[in-house]
């Protein structure tokens, strides 16, 4: 795969002081945050605010106050098929309906580089392979949506977001429906894409707390705010990560890593 | 290549293909049964020429019109139960018509629909055409534009009601025009003639391709309205444009036959059926097939009780309700 042109190297998308409001309900109150180049895992329990906070990175919601600039301009000010080439966003499963084969689904992934009316090119059809190739989709690339599991449209639509090769990546909740093969197979891709792509960032919503001890750097998130941001082994990361989780899980070093088991004993 | 593709072309095919023996039954058809006499006989030219040619013609692109605001809609609103009239289309259409015809009774020139001159008929289709427009326009600004489904289709919803409910106050204190609305509401080709063939021909001349360029909106649209936002569409100009679409190509139609029922509805059923494939297809197929549709039904209103003549809409209510229980009987609706 090619490595998107343009990047540089620290935070590529900042979030600086976001406040939003759902329906009148506060649900981020001044979340700063940096994403940089490597894998970052979101986590904390349901209604923290991680989808949200994902779609103000997208720039699908206004932040009520606070800005996300995108390398160093305002996303807001950024023209929408550019942005769209730099950040690609996976929502959380459910909404995708309809006719389309997997493969024309995946190829919606050029649109941002392509527009509405280019014809797509040999390396938009070897782009569209990779993608599926990469989630394991070949297989079955003229099957309708419809007719899928949930595990295997879960892996087409990710086919689609690897499609648009965007330098930033963010994943809702990419394991929902997926078995434990390919949840080992999408941990292993999320590594592989920011070790191969110099400047690659991934950032995914997981409420599964073993996978998202395998990501380079964990947020966690409670009741719209940041109780702890850094690496995977950082001690404080893992104190929050038990604290926000009311104690009912235990993190243990397991040979180079660590993982998360139900604490069955409080 | 995947089989599919082959399927397409075979139903665009078979769709187009099956317009022959249908138009050539409606040049044929007439009031006293088929006859191929009415072809060569002394008033050929008037019966042929002025009549059943542009009431076939217009009855294909009355269908294919509602084929392709069926399949717009469907797709815009992500909803396969989607209709063209949810715009307020038809009620705005109605009132307008109702408005008219109460208006030359009280004036003293009692007209109905059936005994109309040109001039009449010419009139109530304009006013149907502004009425259709007023319809949909009123339901945007009461939507406050296209942006929100939802309240889109609730402001369709109020819109239908009240101006339903103008048209019914009207025909209260006129009942002269009862009549005439009741024949608009059934919807009928009756009385289509050439300037009606050539305002729907110029309608689907812009919306058909216009549509079509946007198709590819359409198809991203089935990933979700912020997947479709964030794969860089301006989704508010793009989706006005495809409202503009579904509001010219419904208004034309209404404003020229009536409410016909159910073709915008099933059209583009029958294709993703028989040819399930991105929209840029479904949008001309859906097309064609609301043509053969409109044609075959029209065929069948003049010939099963001759010399009595069924209300196209009323016979298309029926086949394609009965479709549509069908299909929901057999497997559910996607």
């Amino acid at each position: 795969m090619r490595r998107a042109e343009g990047l540089r190297h620290g935070a590529m998308l900042r979030g600086d002081g976001l406040h939003v409001s759902l329906g009148g309900t506060p649900v981020l109150h001044g979340v700063t945050l940096d994403v940089a180049p490597g894998w970052t895992a979101i986590v904390g329990p349901n209604g923290a605010g991680k989808s949200t906070l994902l779609r103000l990175l997208a720039g699908l919601l206004t932040p009520s106050a606070g800005r996300v600039l995108l390398q160093g301009r305002a996303l807001a000010g950024w023209p929408a098929a550019e942005r769209a080439r730099q950040i690609a966003w996976l929502a959380q499963q459910g909404e995708a309906s309809g006719e389309l084969t997997v493969r024309e689904i995946v190829h919606l992934g050029r649109l941002p580089h392509l527009g509405l009316f280019t014809t797509p090119r040999a390396a938009d059809e070897r782009i569209v392979d990779d993608a599926m190739a990469a989630t394991e989709c070949l297989a079955w690339q003229h099957r309708r949506l419809h007719e899928l599991s949930g595990g295997e449209r879960q892996r087409a639509l990710l086919a689609r977001a690897l499609a648009v090769q965007a330098p930033v990546l963010l994943l809702d909740e990419p394991t929902t429906h997926l078995d434990p093969p390919h949840q080992v197979a999408l941990v292993r891709l999320c590594q592989r894409l920011v070790r191969e792509r110099a400047g690659q960032a991934v950032v995914s919503v997981l409420h599964d707390l073993p996978l998202a001890l395998q990501a380079d750097r964990i947020l966690v998130l409670q009741a719209g705010r940041v109780c702890a941001a850094g690496a995977h082994d950082d001690a404080a990361v893992h104190e929050a990560l038990i604290a926000v989780f009311d104690g009912a899980i235990r993190i243990e070093r397991l040979g180079a890593r660590f993982i998360a088991t139900p604490n069955l004993e409080g | 290549m995947p089989h599919g593709d082959r399927r397409q072309g075979r139903l665009l095919l078979a769709l187009l293909a099956l317009c022959l023996p249908l138009g050539a039954a409606g040049l044929i058809a007439g009031s006293q049964g088929w006859s191929l006499s009415d072809l060569a006989g002394p008033d050929a030219a008037l019966i042929v020429g002025q009549i059943r040619a542009p009431r076939t013609l217009g009855a294909w692109l009355v269908g294919a019109l509602l084929g392709l605001a069926g399949a717009v809609a469907q797709g815009l609103f992500r909803n396969p139960l989607a209709d063209p009239y949810l715009l307020g289309s038809a009620s705005g259409a109605s009132l307008a018509v109702v408005l008219v015809l109460a208006a030359s009774s009280f004036a003293g020139h009692a007209m109905s629909l059936a005994t109309a001159d040109l001039l009449a008929r010419i009139g109530l289709v304009v006013a149907g055409f502004v009425g259709a427009l007023a319809g949909v326009l009123l339901t945007l600004v009461l939507a406050r534009g296209a942006q929100q489904t939802t309240r889109l289709l609730l402001a369709g919803v109020v819109v239908g009601v009240m101006l339903g409910a103008g048209s019914d106050l009207v025909t209260t204190i006129s009942p002269e025009a009862l009549r005439g609305k009741q024949t608009f509401m059934l919807g009928s080709t009756g009385f289509l003639g050439w300037p009606s063939v050539a305002l729907m021909a110029l309608g689907l001349a812009v919306s058909l391709p216009l549509a079509w360029r946007l198709a590819r909106v359409l198809d991203a649209l089935t990933l979700g309205v912020e997947s479709a936002e964030s794969l860089g569409l301006a989704l508010p100009r793009l989706r006005a444009v495809l409202v503009g679409v579904l509001a010219l190509s419904t208004g034309i139609a209404v404003s020229q036959a009536g409410l016909v029922a159910f073709v915008g509805l099933v059209s583009p059923h029958l294709v993703r059926r028989f040819a399930p494939a991105p929209h840029g297809y479904t949008l001309v197929a859906s097309s064609a097939a609301g043509g053969a549709l409109l044609l075959a039904a029209d065929v069948l209103a003049r010939s099963l009780i001759v010399p009595q003549e069924l209300p196209v809409g009323v016979l298309t209510a029926l086949l394609g309700g009965s479709y549509l229980l069908w299909l929901l009987h057999r497997r559910g609706v996607r």
